[in-house]
This record gives structure tokens, sequence and C-alpha cells, in this order.
């Protein structure tokens, strides 16, 4: 009894704020308002509009961007997490409160902190100026929303993986040692595929909010640069087109499902299974 | 038959624990060495440092007449079964056991080959596609054994790899690991704190203790013969007392003087007097050298320990007739019954 009682919260917590959005959401995406009577109609007039080239660009600028900081984490995470892992105790624990502390800070706090420091007149620029250099263009472009991707996900890249690399047992890498294999090949052939499971993890909790952000692009990419994630907030905040903004986000989740489902085949082919 | 293996005076310490000190190991071809010690008397250690996953302070490992200290463990030709099995959890059994052979790059016939005669020899034909994980512990132990043996090493390290084991696939194992020894013709060195498996195994046992050798030599001198009161107490059970050496093959003992097969101790010195249970003779109260009364009765299966207490001493006596509990008995011995050792510093 108590068992199917104490769940009870739990289920009312995610009707209520999981559900019944989704529902709202969904509700909102295949209606519109007719713009004579003023009542809503069924339609799929909105997922149509999506259709136009200028969305279908700005989806796949979109997937572009969010894939290249994905695998820009994973090629800064996977080294990071390697050391990491093959550190004595005690120094693992410090830095990987050093990897944590800036997450203690608003995410919007710290994405200003990068407009400081990649502005016209900031950090870089002015030293940059000390030493007699030209300056360069760092903000307002597609390098800064990716710099400023990087920075705020890279942690979600290194903590998946790490914590999957100080789980092989190091008995491991001997018996690899021991069966003839030099270091390059006990990386190979038991590190790298015994690390998967973190590196699947990694890359899904980085894409999905670097594929849905658009907090980064508007403050880094000047407006100049939208994507998906700026639409869907246009829709709702300024547009006030909430049919056309839900249309945009049940896309973004459809295909977010679709590649994560994708990912998980891969996993699962690979006998482990973390994420689903 | 020369050395194939031989660790030099090796000296190994971490921090400022030295776990073993001026230890020599040396083995022949096709021999069935037992490195035999209680945990933590460095015997791992040795292994390590045969292996190469260990360096050593000092000493130096010859293998073939060639110095291979500094030689790291893959250029070694020498594979390891190790204590937790170590499979690779990613790989299926096919794959675990083909690793050593696919980093030397052999053809694939050939790979499938060897590892079909080698899952033959350790019971598991058939089993190529299974993951690692759904095997039995003993399954998992025949796959780490197949996986070292098939890439034919010229010595097999094998530390405690029956540990896990439940009793009576212990003893099975025992049977087919020295089978497997004597069949393929490779030089075994195999550590283990279990004396029983040691003496059923070994052509030769070191019995190591706190990082020192104790004694070098075949299951029987070890265990007829030991060189100390450790020895004497770590291999089988034994009682041991304390004697005086009156004259060569003459002790005093329990109060009085008996005869031994052991000479060559200073006048008066004083020894440990090492006695088997099992050498004990019980015969009528007035027939024995000494006579006691029966404290404790224990069935042990083939036969039943008791313990004697008589005048001064306890005694733990093993016999297959029953005896009971406030029975006088009366204990005999004969010369070679009495093993002499010299005293050392501390016992374990």
């Amino acid at each position: 009894m108590l068992k199917k009682w104490s769940s009870r919260p739990y289920v009312l917590w995610s009707i209520i704020f999981i559900v019944v959005p989704l529902v709202m959401i969904i509700g909102y995406s295949i209606t519109i308002k007719d713009p004579i009577t003023g009542k809503l109609v069924l339609s799929l007039e909105n997922f149509n509009r999506f259709l136009s080239p200028i969305f279908i660009r700005v989806f796949i600028d979109s997937i572009i961007l969010a894939m290249a900081s994905t695998i820009l984490c994973l090629i800064i995470g996977f080294p990071v997490a390697l050391v990491l892992s093959s550190m004595k105790k005690s120094n693992q624990n410090f830095f990987l409160f050093l990897l944590i502390v800036p997450m203690w800070m608003n995410f919007l706090l710290r994405t200003y902190a990068l407009r400081l420091i990649l502005g016209n007149n900031g950090l870089i620029n002015k030293f940059l100026t000390v030493i007699n250099f030209p300056n360069i263009q760092l903000l307002y472009n597609e390098l800064a929303i990716m710099i400023g991707m990087v920075y705020n996900f890279l942690p979600f890249m290194i903590l998946p993986i790490y914590t999957v690399l100080v789980k092989i047992d190091p008995l491991l890498l001997d018996a690899a040692r021991d069966l003839g294999a030099d270091n390059r090949r006990v990386f190979t052939k038991v590190i790298l595929p015994l690390s998967f499971p973190g590196v699947i993890a990694g890359i899904t909790m980085v894409f999905m909010p670097a594929m849905s952000s658009f907090v980064i692009p508007s403050l880094l990419g000047g407006n100049k640069i939208n994507l998906i994630g700026n639409i869907i907030e246009e829709q709702f905040v300024r547009m006030g087109n909430w049919h056309f903004g839900s249309a945009v986000s049940i896309i973004l989740i459809l295909f977010i499902l679709l590649s994560m489902g994708v990912m998980n085949r891969y996993d699962q082919q690979e006998g482990e299974n973390i994420i689903w | 038959m020369s050395k194939l293996i031989h660790a030099k005076n090796i000296i190994k310490a971490y921090d400022d624990n030295t776990v073993v000190d001026n230890v020599s190991v040396w083995v022949k071809e096709k021999e069935f060495l037992t490195i035999l010690g209680p945990s933590g008397c460095g015997k791992t250690t040795i292994l390590k440092i045969l292996g190469g996953f260990v360096q050593p302070d000092e000493g130096e490992v010859i293998f073939n007449d060639h110095d291979i200290t500094a030689l790291p463990p893959f250029q070694r030709e020498i594979n390891t079964v190790f204590q937790k099995y170590a499979l690779f959890p990613h790989m299926n059994v096919f794959e675990n056991v083909a690793f050593g052979l696919k980093i030397k790059k052999m053809k694939k016939n050939i790979i499938d080959e060897k590892v079909k005669k080698i899952l033959e020899l350790v019971n598991l034909s058939g089993y190529e596609n299974r993951l690692v994980t759904q095997l039995s512990g003993g399954q998992q132990q025949r796959i780490a054994i197949a996986r070292a043996l098939v890439n034919e090493p010229k010595v097999l390290l094998l530390d405690e790899p029956l540990g896990a084991l439940d009793l009576k696939l212990r003893k099975e194992m025992q049977v087919e690991l020295k089978n497997m020894q004597k069949k393929l013709g490779i030089t075994f060195i195999y550590v283990t704190h279990d004396q029983e498996e040691a003496l059923t195994m070994s052509d030769k046992i070191i019995v190591m203790n706190d990082g020192i050798v104790q004694q070098v030599g075949t299951p029987k001198d070890i265990y007829n013969e030991p060189a100390n009161a450790f020895v004497a107490k770590f291999i089988g059970e034994s009682n041991i007392f304390d004697g005086i050496m009156i004259d060569d093959y003459l002790v005093e003992v329990f109060g009085r003087k008996l005869k031994c097969l052991d000479a060559n101790f200073e006048e008066n010195e004083l020894v440990d007097v090492v006695i088997r249970p099992e050498d004990f003779k019980i015969v009528n109260a007035d027939e024995g050298f000494i006579k006691g009364k029966v404290t404790a009765v224990v069935f042990k299966g083939v036969h039943y320990e008791i313990v004697v207490s008589a005048e001064d001493y306890v005694i733990t006596v093993h016999t297959t007739k029953e005896s009971h509990i406030e029975d006088i008995i009366g204990l005999q011995l004969t010369p070679d019954d009495l093993h002499i050792m010299k005293k050392v510093g501390e016992l374990c």
C-alpha cells in the first residue's frame, strides 16, 4: 500500500508539469486561429509553414552548429576525462571540483561574462592591442556561439565519460598488456570501447541543450544568427504566435527523440545501456 | 635442465614497507612451482615482478639467460592468469581468447583454429559467442586460463586463480590444471595461500612469510621436513613444543629425553620440536611415554581430531579410532616423528 501511495506525488507532478504542457503544445501546434472569426480551427498549416526554405535553412544550421559543438566538446572532453581518471584520488576530487564550480554560477551570467572576454573591447582584443596585433571580430558570429556552447556544456561531456573511465578495472589494462598490447592498443582495444557508454551519454547531454539553446545564440550571435531555439522564442515572446512556436517545438522534440533513438541503438550493440 | 626463469635477489618496498626482501626464485622448464604463504607475504608482488607489472627496487629477472628486468609486460613471453580473471567485459568468449593472437596479427583461420583447440582443452567448446558476463565463476576462470594459454607462453603465472571458487570446483580445477600443465609442457608459477593446493599440484614449493623465503623444496620435503616452526605450522596442523637438544639424536621434550633423528645442534640448544597430529599413536594409558585425558573430540570425516591434556601440555592428535571425552589414554612416538627445528625469532 505504502509503495503505491508513495509514488502518487511524483505521478501528480509529472502530470502537471510534463503531460499537461506537452498535450497543450501538441494542441497549439495542430490548430490555427481563424483571422476572421477568431475561432480555433484544426490545421497542419503550422507544420507546412515550417517547410519553407528559410526555416529549413535555420534548422540545418542549428543541427550543424550543435553537432560541431558536441564534437568539439568530445575532442576536448575525452582527454580531460582520461587524464582526470588516471590521477590520484585526492587530485581527482580537486579537479572535479574546479570543473563543477562554474556551474554554481548562473548560466546567463556566465554567458554575459564571455561577451566581456570575446568583445571588441574585450580581454582578448585588448591583449592583442597590447602586443601590437590587429583586433579580430570574435563576437556575434558562429564561432562565438560555438565557444559559448562548448564552454557551457563541456562539463556535461567530461563527467559521464570520467564516471565510466574510473570504473574500468585497472586489472583489465594489465591483462591487455600481459597479452601483448602496447599502450596504444591498450587504449584502442580496451579503454576506448569500455568508455563508449560514457561517450554516448556525454554526446546526448551536450547535443540536446546545444540543439535547443536560444540564450547562447541571442547573446553571442547578436541576433544576426538565428537558430531553432531563437525561432521558438521569437514566436512565443515577440510574435505571440503560440501555434507556430509549438509546431516548431514539436519538430525539435521529434528530431531529438529520433537522434537519441539512433544513438541508443548504436549503444545497445555495444552491450551496455545507461541512458534509456 | 637449466633455469628457465630466475629472479635474483629481488627487493621491493612500498614507501617504507619492504614487501619482498632479497628473494630469489627460479624455475626449470616444465616445472610446476608454487609460491606459498599467508596473504601479505609478498608472493603476489613476486609474480607481478616476473610478469613485468612491477619494477623491483633491486635484483634482476633472468629469462633464458637474458636480463628482462626492464622489459614491459607486452614484450615478455610470459602470460598471467589474474586473481579476478580480468576478462574483457565488452568482448565475447571468442574475442577474449583471441585477444593476444589478434594483437600478434595472426591469420584469421589460424586464430579460429587455435581458439577452437584451446576451448576444447578447457571444456568450453561451443561457448565462443557467449558474453563473459553470462558465465559462471568456474567458466570465467577457464576462459582466463584459455586466454593466457592460447598464446603458448614459455611461462604461465597464476595468481590464486582458484581463490573465488567453491571447494568442490576448486578440487576439480586443481586436477585439471595439473593435467593441462603436464600435457602442454608449460612452466607454471602458481601463487596461493592454500597449503593443500600447493602440496597437491606442485613439483617445487617456495614458502614465504613477511617477504622472506622460509623454505624451498618438494611438497614431500616441506611437509615432512619443515625448515622452521613457521613452515611446520603453515603446512598442515602441527604441535610445536619447546625442547632442549641434549646431544646428537637426543632431545628433551615433555620433560623427558626422547630419541630423534636430528643432529648437529649445539649442546643444550633450545629448539622447537614439531610433531604432526597424525604421528601420535594412541595406546593404553600405561604403555605410552606420556598419558593424558581427552578433553575434546571433533569428528572430521576421515579422522577424529582429539585434544589431549597431558601434564602441562595440550596435544592435538588425529586418529581414525573413536575416543571419548574423559578417557585416559597413552601416547606413543617413534624417533622419526620428532622434527627438531632451530628457534626463529617470531612466529606467525
